[in-house]
């Protein structure tokens, strides 16, 4: 497996830090078009979803938000223990748990896309 | 005409000797070999306005209890042999006055994020070893000393990129300060880092590619929390977060 240098990695943590603000700051304002309520009514969320761009937008704050998230859970745990096993099941289970989230979270986003 | 000549009487006593006081000086004692825990023992020495911490503890030492283990060498802040914490501050005890503590209480224990070997004496294998992980020297294949002798000169603006990063005497106390430190013992340290700056910042240099690759892991560079602590502590005026800050530009390609 190709080990990644540090500063990849941190390049890549602070690159999708800055993508998320953008595309959540978007989905923020896609928001306030609607009333905060009405913005939460069943419908108009399904609608989000059927609507590609919009959809492909949640899958890339999914996407990032995972990736930053993780990392950043990550760099705090290897940095309370140390230790060769524990720093490998750290740096793995992380990218574990990235792969099931966003697996999960595009699971959902396709289902009400397609409205199933 | 007679010259005047002030007679002693006249002088004013304060002016001749400084009005002695005294203060409680409390010292950590601890021996791994023995003890499982430190203690406190107090001693209340007498102390003048140029008295500083190491004079009060080595007065201690020659007069109250020999068994005191206090590393120190030079007494002028040049050697980075006292390092320890004073009133709950890392600082040399050579460089710290009583008088600017402001307290007659004055506690001193070891650094912390340091193997304490007894007392206030602590174990800078760790430190010295990561110290030269960093490989702290010149690195290029032609030399100064070779017999075609060339010198290698720089201008006072080349200098000035480096110039603060070469007062560090290795005192630890950056170290000691580091809250990263306290956590991750493998960290590379904020010391370790201002001379990977002072060295990759040299354009004598040619070992910037080898240094980086050194700092680029995950118990290094990236580890920084810039708290900034390391700086406020160094007696020598050394800033090794921004030397830290500098190094992540070079890795993160803003800085060549």
């Amino acid at each position: 497996m190709i080990k990644l240098q540090e500063s990849v990695i941190m390049k890549i943590h602070y690159g999708t830090a800055l993508g998320a603000v953008v595309l959540v700051a978007i989905h923020i304002l896609f928001r306030m078009t609607q009333n905060f309520s009405e913005s939460l009514q069943f419908e108009s969320v399904i609608v989000n979803y059927q609507f590609l761009p919009y959809a492909i937008m949640l899958e890339l704050i999914l996407v990032l938000l995972s990736i930053h998230g993780f990392n950043g859970l990550r760099v705090i745990l290897l940095e309370l223990k140390q230790g060769v096993g524990y720093e490998k099941a750290v740096n793995y289970g992380c990218i574990a748990a990235i792969a099931i989230l966003v697996a999960y979270g595009s699971r959902t986003i396709l289902m009400a896309g397609f409205g199933m | 005409m007679a010259a005047i000549t002030p007679k002693l009487s006249d002088e004013l006593p304060s002016t001749i000797v400084s009005p002695t006081s005294s203060v409680t000086l409390r010292i950590s004692k601890f021996n791994p070999k023995t003890d499982s825990s430190s203690s406190i023992e107090e001693f209340k020495v007498p102390v003048q306005k140029w008295t500083t911490v190491l004079d009060v503890i080595l007065s201690v030492k020659q007069h109250l209890d020999p068994s005191i283990a206090v590393r120190y060498s030079c007494r002028q802040a040049s050697c980075g042999s006292c390092g320890m914490k004073i009133n709950g501050k890392p600082a040399l005890a050579c460089y710290t006055k009583i008088s600017e503590l402001n307290s007659s209480v004055i506690t001193v224990e070891p650094m912390n994020n340091f193997p304490i070997l007894r007392d206030l004496a602590v174990d800078f294998t760790q430190f010295f070893s990561t110290h030269k992980k960093v490989r702290p020297y010149i690195i290029r294949d032609d030399s100064e000393i070779s017999e075609e002798t060339k010198e290698l000169l720089q201008t006072p603006k080349e200098v000035e990129e480096y110039l603060q990063f070469s007062y560090c005497i290795k005192c630890g106390l950056c170290n000691s300060a580091c809250p990263t430190m306290a956590t991750d013992s493998s960290f590379i340290g904020p010391q370790a880092l201002a001379q990977a700056y002072r060295y990759v910042a040299d354009n004598r240099d040619a070992g910037k590619k080898d240094r980086l690759k050194i700092i680029d892991d995950s118990h290094g560079i990236w580890r920084c929390h810039f708290a900034g602590s390391c700086s406020q502590v160094c007696p020598k005026g050394v800033d090794p977060a921004m030397g830290i800050q500098l190094l992540r530009g070079y890795l993160l390609g803003f800085r060549k």
